[in-house]
């Protein structure tokens, strides 16, 4: 780790952030639900999906580098194919300790064969 | 907190709650294993998994984090690319009913426990005070079992020295894609991920660790800017 008071600040305001979205959500349910007569308020749909595209995007993001590179180049070969084996069992619904540790497996094993 | 097992006990599906309450957090407790794991073996010292997985509570975020700065990012990047994941809490607490979290000081801690299988959970039920109930068996079991599994991960991948010949460094990006998947189902989704994966791949060899990941963002452009009815 780099520099851990940075390290700290960064989780302090994830942790402030994430707590901060958890309140207001009600707080606004809570302050319309009086003045429409407890009329439904929901989160525009739209805004939602485009919300939630946004997570899984950066999510995909964050497995396609950690899968594929090291530093600024290519990773090798072991990795991505392990992490192959584990995207086609959670495609097919395998238990999820079953995707994990058959990426972890495929891996070492290839590692073991001499794939870089 | 008496009166939620008195509302549990009387109902009649609440046993069946409360077995798939315990189910949920199980597999919680699993994911936080690969997660306190994967935090050590990318050199975060165990307090980094255990303090996040308690005051964030949110396991998605959690990775993104570690993963953003293991990778060399910036801590505060990362903070931010996780607060936009957990953006979706905010929809979650319109969608609860008042009271769900509670009243009073309760609250606070109520406000807490509000993650996706809390709410899938509360949203689950029927009337209010079992919707109460489930809302805070399930948070409260998210709370025990998601930072139980990320120390107990953590203490383990502490005594694992080399990492890659057990194949550990593939266990990060299989356990985000495992999460990912069913979401991946929508094709509207998976388009925009595989823009997103593309753009961060293009950009890795060019541009300073961290940011690749953030750059992705504009997939969801393509999105954006699609017709509101378009099909999914």
């Amino acid at each position: 780790m780099k520099d851990g008071t940075l390290v700290v600040a960064g989780m302090a305001t994830l942790s402030a952030g994430t707590y901060a979205f958890r309140w207001s959500g009600q707080l606004y349910a809570f302050r319309w639900s009086g003045q429409l007569l407890r009329a439904r308020i929901s989160f525009p749909p739209r805004a939602a999906r485009l919300l939630e595209a946004a997570a899984v995007v950066l999510l995909a993001a964050l497995v396609a580098t950690t899968a594929l590179t090291e530093g600024h180049g290519f990773s090798g070969f072991a990795r991505p194919a392990g992490v192959l084996v584990a995207g086609v069992l959670a495609w097919r619904k395998a238990p999820f300790l079953v995707v994990v540790l058959a990426a972890a497996a495929v891996t070492a094993v290839a590692r073991l064969l001499g794939v870089p | 907190m008496s009166s939620i097992w008195r509302t549990l006990e009387r109902g009649v599906r609440g046993n069946a709650l409360l077995v798939d309450a315990g189910l949920t957090c199980l597999a919680v407790m699993f994911i936080g294993l690969s997660y306190g794991a994967v935090a050590v073996t990318s050199g975060f010292p165990v307090w980094v998994p255990a303090a996040q997985s308690v005051l964030v509570l949110a396991g998605a975020s959690e990775f993104l984090f570690i993963g953003i700065v293991a990778a060399g990012g910036s801590p505060i990047a990362a903070a931010l690319a996780g607060m936009l994941v957990n953006a979706r809490h905010l929809p979650y607490g319109l969608a609860l009913p008042p009271g769900v979290t509670g009243r009073g000081w309760r609250r606070l801690l109520g406000t807490h426990l509000m993650n996706d299988e809390s709410v899938v959970f509360a949203l689950g039920q029927d009337d209010p005070a079992r919707k109460r109930a489930a809302y805070w068996t399930c948070g409260l079991g998210v709370l025990i079992c998601w930072p139980g599994g990320a120390i107990l991960g953590a203490l383990i991948g502490s005594a694992v020295h080399n990492t890659g010949a057990f194949g550990l460094d593939a266990m990060f990006p299989a356990v985000i894609l495992a999460l990912i998947v069913p979401d991946l189902r929508n094709r509207m989704t998976l388009r925009a991920a595989l823009a997103g994966a593309a753009i961060a791949l293009l950009a890795t060899p060019f541009l300073p660790a961290g940011l690749p990941v953030l750059l992705a963002l504009a997939a969801v452009l393509l999105l954006a800017r699609a017709p509101s009815g378009a099909a999914p």
